[in-house]
């Protein structure tokens, strides 16, 4: 409802621009737009041409070369195989989050809310000593595991386990206030014609969201592929074996390698381009999936609880990715 | 809200599974550890002048530079949302760039542009301004990271201004100065304060970025995170403990503060 009004003021500033007395006279915008295209150019711009740059300083047989090492490889995999195990894990726990925080209101469901910014606020430095405490040698559960033969500390299962933090809350946090926006309204219908729980939420629920949901996919994608100080820690940096791709960039630069760390590191450059072009394509349509649910969605019925979940996540400032 | 509908049991119950093993287990192991560790350990650790060092840095880096993208982003946001010109939806796009980017590879990048043959270090040396392995490169890389973050909260904002706020500041004979000082920057307060603490928590615990710029010399660019993995690779897990302790309360506090503002703040904007 909001929402609407604020748009509607939205283009008549748009269609009033042209007034003089409201924008700048032309020498000041035109050094405000020259300041920001500069400072943009400088500061982000050139670190990723520079990536590229030094990737391709010795040619591309050096570039090709350097990518085909066995140990950059291998890292390559490393990072396909963590990715792959932990995007559909955080896929599904964001949408079991999703639904009960979501569709319920619960005691302790604002806690729980508050909570789940908790692994993007630690320092990833600070998750993989957490994971070392429980996993490692001397921790809670490392030695029992030990005594079984499982190794998760300075081993692939750790890597694994500290993704699995670092990304648990990027599906969750796109689909709460969607979903919450939404209301209860078109399932609540659904199960009075007869269909059942999953039925309500494949051919109902699910399509509603469907574009916030790959918005989160893709942010956990992105976090999965690159984290770097939490695996860091846990990985034990055995090469060949437990090198994710960011690990074997550090790894070759400490060596002097910098045609091959920047190789490596053009890849997860590359990585990250083609999720800023998928994000910029997906957040109009997930804005629009949110603006038809604060549109339609229950927000005269409980104006109450809708304005507390706006507050810790219909905010854009708890969301950098979104344009 | 009546439970009309299935699933809640089962998603909640699993939810907390999950988050309890993956989340709040660790958590609550480092909580455990480091209220196990002596007293006079702690202060020891904490009142050593290398972790002093590594602390003020990280959050006195992470406070200027967090300060620094406040002024940035606002001329930034400022002319993506309020100006036309070529390339404006690219230069949009490319803001979430630190975002996006791995921070080792971000890191590298910015010490291989910044270092002594980089493609602007090379310019600013003969100057005499060394930004590699210096505090100033620490402060730079916290600002690449830190400004998407002012940005993306600043831009929402500005787009919700009520142009007839500045329709009747001009109407009743302010300059455009004027309606910008007292008008438009304090509508902007709660914008750029929120954008200003995200930027210092992302700052803080921030490593990937800084290891590679910062040459990690003790005492001098040294940050907090580093000297965790330094202690750990001493296997001084306690030591470790205690600095990461300290980081997971001012993650806490910033974590509040952050929900209090922006509590506040959708309350400002109705």
């Amino acid at each position: 409802m909001a929402a609407a009004v604020v748009s509607k003021s939205h283009t008549d500033f748009r269609g009033r621009t042209s007034a003089r007395c409201l924008t700048e006279p032309w020498p000041i915008r035109l050094t405000l737009i020259l300041g920001t295209v500069l400072f943009l150019g400088l500061f982000l711009v050139l670190p990723l041409a520079a990536v590229f740059g030094q990737a391709l300083a010795k040619g591309w047989g050096a570039y090709w070369s350097a990518l085909r090492e066995p140990d950059t490889l291998s890292s390559i995999w490393l990072t396909l195989l963590t990715t792959a195990i932990c995007v559909p894990i955080g896929t599904v726990f964001g949408l079991t989050a999703a639904w009960c925080l979501g569709k319920f209101d619960f005691r302790g469901r604002k806690l729980f809310l508050a909570m789940l910014d908790l692994p993007l606020s630690v320092s990833p430095v600070v998750a993989g000593l957490m994971f070392i405490l429980v996993f490692g040698q001397h921790g809670w559960l490392g030695g029992w595991l030990e005594a079984h033969g499982v190794r998760i500390i300075f081993g692939v299962p750790g890597v694994v386990l500290v993704t699995l933090f670092v990304t648990a809350p990027y599906v969750a946090r796109e689909l709460i206030p969607l979903m919450h926006a939404q209301g209860t309204e078109a399932e609540e219908a659904a199960q009075v014609l007869g269909a059942s729980g999953w039925q309500t939420f494949w051919r109902v629920t699910l399509p509603q969201v469907k574009w916030g949901l790959l918005y989160g996919i893709i942010l956990c994608n992105a976090r999965a592929m690159g984290e770097f100080g939490a695996v860091s820690v846990v990985s034990g940096h055995i090469r060949g074996k437990t090198n994710t791709m960011p690990l074997q960039v550090e790894i070759l630069y400490n060596e002097y390698d910098f045609v091959g760390a920047f190789a490596t590191a053009s890849v997860l450059a590359g990585l990250a381009l083609v999720t800023l072009v998928l994000k910029t394509i997906l957040e109009h349509k997930a804005a629009h999936e949110m603006a038809l649910a604060q549109a339609s969605g229950p927000e005269t019925a409980e104006i109450g609880t809708s304005e507390q979940t706006s507050a810790v996540y219909g905010d854009p400032a708890s969301r950098p990715m979104r344009g | 809200m009546q439970r009309v509908l299935p699933g809640f049991g089962l998603t909640l119950g699993l939810t907390l599974l999950y988050w309890s093993l993956i989340v709040f287990l660790p958590v609550a192991a480092l909580v455990v550890r480091a209220a196990g560790i002596p007293w006079e350990q702690i202060v020891r650790t904490m009142t050593d002048p290398r972790v002093l060092a590594a602390l003020g840095l990280s959050f006195g880096g992470a406070a200027l530079a967090a300060g620094l993208d406040t002024m940035f982003g606002l001329l930034v946001a400022w002319a993506l949302v309020r100006y036309r010109f070529p390339g404006r939806r690219l230069l949009d796009a490319m803001i979430d760039l630190p975002f996006a980017l791995p921070t080792a590879v971000s890191g590298i990048a910015l010490t291989s542009l910044y270092g002594p043959n980089g493609w602007i270090g090379r310019w600013l040396e003969p100057l005499g301004i060394h930004v590699a392995y210096s505090r100033l490169g620490v402060v730079i890389a916290l600002m690449f990271i830190g400004l998407p973050f002012v940005v993306r909260t600043l831009q929402p904002a500005l787009e919700d201004l009520d142009p007839e706020l500045e329709e009747a500041a001009a109407s009743l004979g302010a300059g455009r100065w004027a309606t910008w000082q007292r008008v438009i920057l304090p509508t902007l307060r709660p914008a750029l304060l929120t954008g200003f603490t995200l930027a210092f928590a992302r700052a803080v615990g921030e490593y990937g970025t800084i290891v590679f710029i910062s040459g990690n010399l003790p005492m001098k660019t040294e940050i907090a995170p580093f000297l965790i993995v330094v202690k750990l690779e001493q296997y001084d897990y306690a030591g470790a403990a205690a600095i990461a302790v300290v980081m997971l309360a001012v993650a806490l506090l910033v974590l509040t503060a952050i929900h209090r503002l922006q509590t506040s703040y959708s309350f400002l904007r109705g």
